[in-house]
């Protein structure tokens, strides 16, 4: 099964961790997860302060500074696995430095023409 | 401390005493879920009072009394209702009976152990069945310590129990030919918990490990004449007796070898030691004797006793016949680079490269890192190293491999 793992950071939490033990771990991370499921796409975002948010409503277009949502967590980026269980993907996003500095969350990539079971 | 002793002691006796009345109404039922519907409000009564009030005389028929209670009034309200019913009848009728005669039930917790990990049962499921209906653990608390969504063990411990009436699976412990494969899926399932709850320091983990040894308590009464029974309780039992040197007082990863050995527990690994012996003195060795043998073997190495490096290599080799495990083969070359060297071990190690399970197993990355190092091939061990401590679930593990690290890079 394929899981997208959608990436929300506390930024301010993110800040005041020691930046350099956090890139070595994310360095670690990425080359793990290189190793052991082979070429694994992903993305890192700027911050939420950087984002721009349109709605249209019937005629009328929104256009906003900031984020989708004005939460403390922001997403901040995604990488893929692609492994058998949940129970893997699970232990995945434990490995995943930003899994403590805010949540992973795990989403299975829709199959097309696949039944929901 | 003592309080929290009296509460510890009351949720035993309530869990032990659940756990039998589940076992005997579901074996006579076949309903699993059933028959934890019947006692769940008694059970929780008695989570809540005893450690208050006491533990009754009678814990079974405390329980009894009240699930009854709850039963009657449970029939009355669905009198109009015909769907359930006839099923609810039974279960008080079971329930009724066993009360006439509550100080002898018998125990059936075995047969339902068994019935818990029966091979039409999924594999990754027998633990968390045994946890529940053994122990009454909570689908939630289950859920944590498996790092499962607690609705998605919900939704997986209800089709479990399902398949275990459909699938018309038999509570009964199977005969003497068929019981050494049998009891390995019972043994492997309480292993499973156990060492959830080992590599998981968290705050439910300590709590798993204690209910597994426990389970492994029970298996060893009920089959006192089970080697492989005694033997899974001493490898669970001399790896608990060294849970408090595991961490420094910072909260870092100490290595067997580095373990202040003052730290064990003696009362335990005393314990792990006469089973052993007991376990041993006849028979086939199977492959919870081999590991506990192994453990045995370290802890007199650490203790000044012997070399047993030799012992461990051999005790591997036998294990690795008997399991055909990458993990065995990993942990044998581990043991042959202190007899053989670090040359011979990183062959060993390299031959699993293409075992697509090492490729992901921390373990595996950090020993070929710990013998290229000391082969001096230093780049490839920074590598190595660095792949292990990006796999590494546990902080504390990651923190000492990377210390590793560092140490190699400035040496």
């Amino acid at each position: 099964m394929r899981y997208m793992m959608l990436i929300h950071h506390d930024e301010p939490a993110m800040a005041a961790a020691d930046q350099k033990q956090l890139w070595q771990d994310y360095a670690a991370f990425n080359e793990a997860l290189a190793k052991a499921t082979g070429a694994s796409s992903g993305e890192r975002l700027e911050p939420a302060g950087k984002a721009t948010t349109i709605r249209t409503l019937g005629e009328k277009t929104e256009v906003l500074d900031g984020p989708y949502a004005d939460t403390k967590e922001q997403f901040a980026g995604y990488f893929f696995v692609d492994v058998p269980t949940l129970e893997e993907a699970v232990a995945w996003a434990k490995r995943c430095p930003s899994s403590r500095f805010g949540s992973i969350e795990i989403r299975p990539l829709h199959v097309p023409g696949a039944d929901w079971k | 401390m003592k309080g929290s002793e009296a509460v510890r002691t009351a949720e035993r006796v309530a869990r032990e005493s659940y756990g039998r009345l589940v076992a005997f109404l579901a074996a006579r039922t076949r309903d699993v879920a059933g028959a934890e519907d019947a006692l769940s409000e008694a059970f929780a009564a008695a989570l809540r009072m005893w450690p208050a009030d006491g533990v009754p005389d009678n814990p079974d028929a405390w329980l009894l009394t009240v699930a009854r209670r709850r039963q009657t009034d449970a029939l009355r309200r669905r009198q109009t209702r015909s769907a359930g019913e006839e099923h609810l009848q039974l279960m008080a009728e079971e329930m009724e009976g066993a009360a006439g005669g509550a100080a002898e039930i018998p125990d059936r917790r075995l047969a339902l152990m068994f019935a818990c990990a029966h091979p039409a049962i999924e594999r990754g499921m027998r633990a968390p069945l045994i946890l529940q209906t053994i122990l009454g653990l909570t689908a939630s608390d289950i859920a944590a310590a498996f790092l499962i969504p607690p609705a998605t063990m919900g939704q997986r411990l209800v089709r479990a129990k399902a398949r275990i009436r459909e699938a018309g699976i038999s509570f009964s412990v199977p005969d003497k030919e068929e019981l050494a494969t049998r009891l390995d899926a019972v043994l492997d399932a309480v292993y499973a918990a156990y060492t959830k709850g080992w590599n998981e320091v968290g705050d439910a983990a300590p709590e798993l490990a204690d209910e597994a040894i426990w389970l492994g308590r029970l298996l060893v009464s009920l089959l006192p004449d089970e080697p492989e029974a005694k033997g899974m309780l001493a490898l669970m039992l001399y790896a608990e007796a060294r849970r408090p040197a595991r961490r420094d007082r910072a909260g870092a990863y100490v290595p067997l070898e580095r373990q202040d050995t003052g730290l064990w527990d003696s009362t335990m690994h005393g314990l792990a030691e006469r089973l052993l012996r007991e376990a041993s003195s006849g028979g086939p060795s199977g492959r919870y004797q081999l590991e506990a043998a192994i453990q045995s073997a370290h802890t007199a190495r650490r203790k000044n006793v012997a070399d047993t490096w030799p012992a461990i290599v051999a005790l591997y080799a036998h294990l690795e016949r008997l399991t055909r495990s990458p993990v065995v083969t990993l942990n044998r070359a581990v043991a042959l680079a202190e007899t053989e060297g670090a040359e011979a071990a990183l062959i060993l190690v390299e031959s699993l490269a293409g075992d697509r399970r090492m490729a992901e197993y921390q373990p595996w990355w950090a020993a070929r890192g710990h013998l290229l190092a000391r082969l001096g091939r230093r780049a490839q061990a920074l590598e190595a190293l660095s792949v292990a401590s990006g796999l590494a679930t546990d902080n504390a593990v990651r923190r000492y491999l990377q210390e590793q690290a560092a140490t190699l890079r400035d040496g």
